[in-house]
């Protein structure tokens, strides 16, 4: 199936992604035959399966007792963070 | 005694503890031999020099004394997915070009408390999406067999050094044949385990029901010393198996006479090249003399493995890619004029186009009025996949096919067209859709490039794989092939 420019900027505004105008056209054509490749899918008879859950048949996700297991990290883990002021992490105004 | 580089993983770790030569030693044999060889290969994102020369010494007093783990002393590198507290952890992307990593994966960990020594971090495509390492911002990775082609990916770093014997075993990660493709490409053993097997703690996400840790070696012997190392339940990954890790070193002699191999009807198609077929049948006729019994099997569904991952690992990658946020690591755009620019403009540059091609055909198929066409559809279809494998594990004890299609390919030659490059795959993506453990083992040569074969096993029966691929090796010598200029 094929995508219009304007599918295509959306999808890049819902996956918070800036194209460039070259780059559009690159991926309306690409993304419109990744779809048709996987459109094979429709083909097959699914109607009595269950969509898998998890790789491992029977298993599902483990959960841990609610018990506080860390320590607090978070200068050594600010040292990787752009901008941060006072133990805070730094973004542009969001209320005016 | 026989040149340093020319011995596997598991014989090193033996020398080094008959102290026949020290770590030091060894680990600067392999330091010269991958600083040498990065012009031309490129293999490498980070070489650790100093720490790695630091762990040796206080490995070489372990052994002294005594002491230490099973890979005491024994140089390792790894993919530059898996975090390494202190050291850049980049994914071979601009997006964590400069993250240093504030812990180690548990894989890490886990072969550091084993003795190994840790040489560097390995180049790979863009967060492990690629198949042929050209997708990486630090440049591709060429094959030693013959720098023209692509080594094969995602971890093609890992392939290359292992194959050019820069490093006697690294790590890898396998989401849909990332450890086995580039295996078979560079003439290594190639081991992606059982889903749950190993943990992922500290992989660098990408479709995290598909996504399973592995190792890159030169034989099966060696890959079941690394693998037994690191292998285990952990608590800080929610999908990690509580199953007890057997010897696998142990059961590598177990005998393969009456073993019921089943050759995959589905991976004999019209994209398999006549050279690349003619070593695999070469390579099921050994495995018959060894007394295995060969029959043919039908996996109806199988064919439909490639449309199903590319929508399912998009859609996984599309929600853990959402993290790169340009606020609390990785990359930032100069001067955001508000959050949504921020956002948009720190991931339109941090990630490459195979990234971004990724992320949206995810955030597509997840979106409202597609998710039951695109992404439950295709869960459904991983469910039929999955039970015609299991379906033919009641009449055969492994699975046995091609790894890939054709030999390695040239540089530049697939990467205008996705689906091309996606087709890479197309033997590989079964076993992940499934959970399933599988092994690339080299079986010949078509025009001096190596061919592999893949063996294919039930969940957990990783030793079986291992024990069968080693019974080959001990009556083939195709994995001790080096390539030229390296040997």
């Amino acid at each position: 199936m094929a995508l219009t420019r304007e599918q295509i900027e959306s999808i890049a505004a819902l996956a918070r992604l800036e194209l460039t105008a070259e780059e559009l056209p690159v991926y309306q054509d690409s993304l419109s035959r990744i779809l048709e490749f996987v459109g094979a899918l429709e083909r097959a008879d699914t109607a009595s399966v269950t969509p898998m859950a998890h790789p491992l048949p029977g298993l599902s996700q483990r959960l841990r007792p609610d018990v506080v297991t860390e320590q607090d990290h978070h200068a050594e883990y600010q040292q990787n963070a752009p901008q941060v002021a006072a133990g805070l992490y730094l973004v542009p105004k969001v209320i005016e | 005694m026989s040149e340093l580089h020319h011995m596997g993983l598991a014989e090193l770790a033996a020398g080094l503890r008959a102290r026949r030569f020290s770590s030091f030693e060894l680990t600067e044999t392999f330091l010269k031999r991958i600083e040498a060889s990065q012009g031309a290969l490129n293999a490498f994102i980070s070489v650790t020099r100093e720490a790695a020369l630091a762990q040796a010494a206080a490995a070489d007093r372990a052994l002294a004394a005594g002491t230490g783990g099973a890979l005491e002393g024994v140089p390792v590198a790894h993919k530059d997915l898996f975090c390494t507290k202190g050291v850049r952890t980049t994914c071979g992307s601009r997006m964590l070009d400069k993250f240093v990593s504030p812990y180690d994966a548990t894989v890490v960990a886990k072969l550091k408390s084993a003795g190994a020594v840790m040489l560097g971090k390995t180049n790979m495509d863009e967060f492990a999406m690629g198949s042929s390492n050209e997708t990486s911002y630090y440049g591709p990775v060429r094959n030693p067999w013959d720098p023209r082609l692509v080594p094969g990916g995602s971890s093609g770093g890992s392939a290359a050094a292992v194959a050019a014997r820069l490093v006697p075993g690294a790590t890898a990660t396998d989401t849909g044949g990332s450890i086995r493709q580039p295996a078979a490409l560079c003439g290594i053993t190639g081991l992606k385990p059982t889903y749950g097997r190993v943990s992922r703690y500290g992989m660098v996400a990408f479709a995290s029901s598909l996504d399973q840790g592995g190792v890159l070696t030169a034989s099966a012997a060696d890959a079941a010393l690394m693998l037994r190392e690191m292998a285990g339940f952990d608590p800080n990954d929610s999908t990690s198996v509580e199953r007890e890790v057997p010897d696998y070193v142990a059961e590598l002699d177990a005998p393969l006479a009456g073993l019921r191999v089943g050759l995959l009807q589905e991976f004999f198609d019209k994209g398999l090249e006549p050279g690349n077929e003619q070593r695999i049948r070469a390579a099921l006729k050994v495995f018959e003399s060894l007394g295995a019994r060969l029959s043919e099997v039908s996996l109806p569904n199988l064919p439909l493995s490639v449309p199903v991952y590319y929508v399912v690992a998009p859609a996984e990658c599309s929600s853990n890619l959402a993290r790169f946020d340009g606020v609390r690591y990785g990359h930032r755009c100069e001067k955001p004029r508000d959050l949504t620019d921020l956002y948009r403009r720190t991931r339109g540059e941090g990630f490459g186009a195979e990234v971004k091609r990724r992320i949206m055909t995810g955030t597509y198929v997840l979106s409202a009025g597609y998710y039951d066409a695109y992404y439950l559809k295709a869960q459904r279809v991983r469910q039929l996949i999955s039970a015609d494998f299991t379906r033919a594990f009641t009449g055969v004890d492994v699975l046995m096919g091609p790894t890939t299609p054709t030999p390695a390919f040239p540089i530049g030659a697939k990467t205008s067209d996705p689906i091309t490059m996606y087709l890479n795959d197309i033997y590989t993506i079964g076993a992940n859709l499934a959970g399933l453990p599988a092994v690339s083992i080299p079986c010949g040569f078509v025009s001096e490039l190596p061919v592999g074969l893949q063996i294919v096993g039930p969940h957990f029966s990783e030793a079986r794989l291992l024990a069968a691929a080693h019974a080959f090796q001990r009556a083939t010598d195709w994995h001790r092939r080096i390539p030229a200029g390296y040997a």
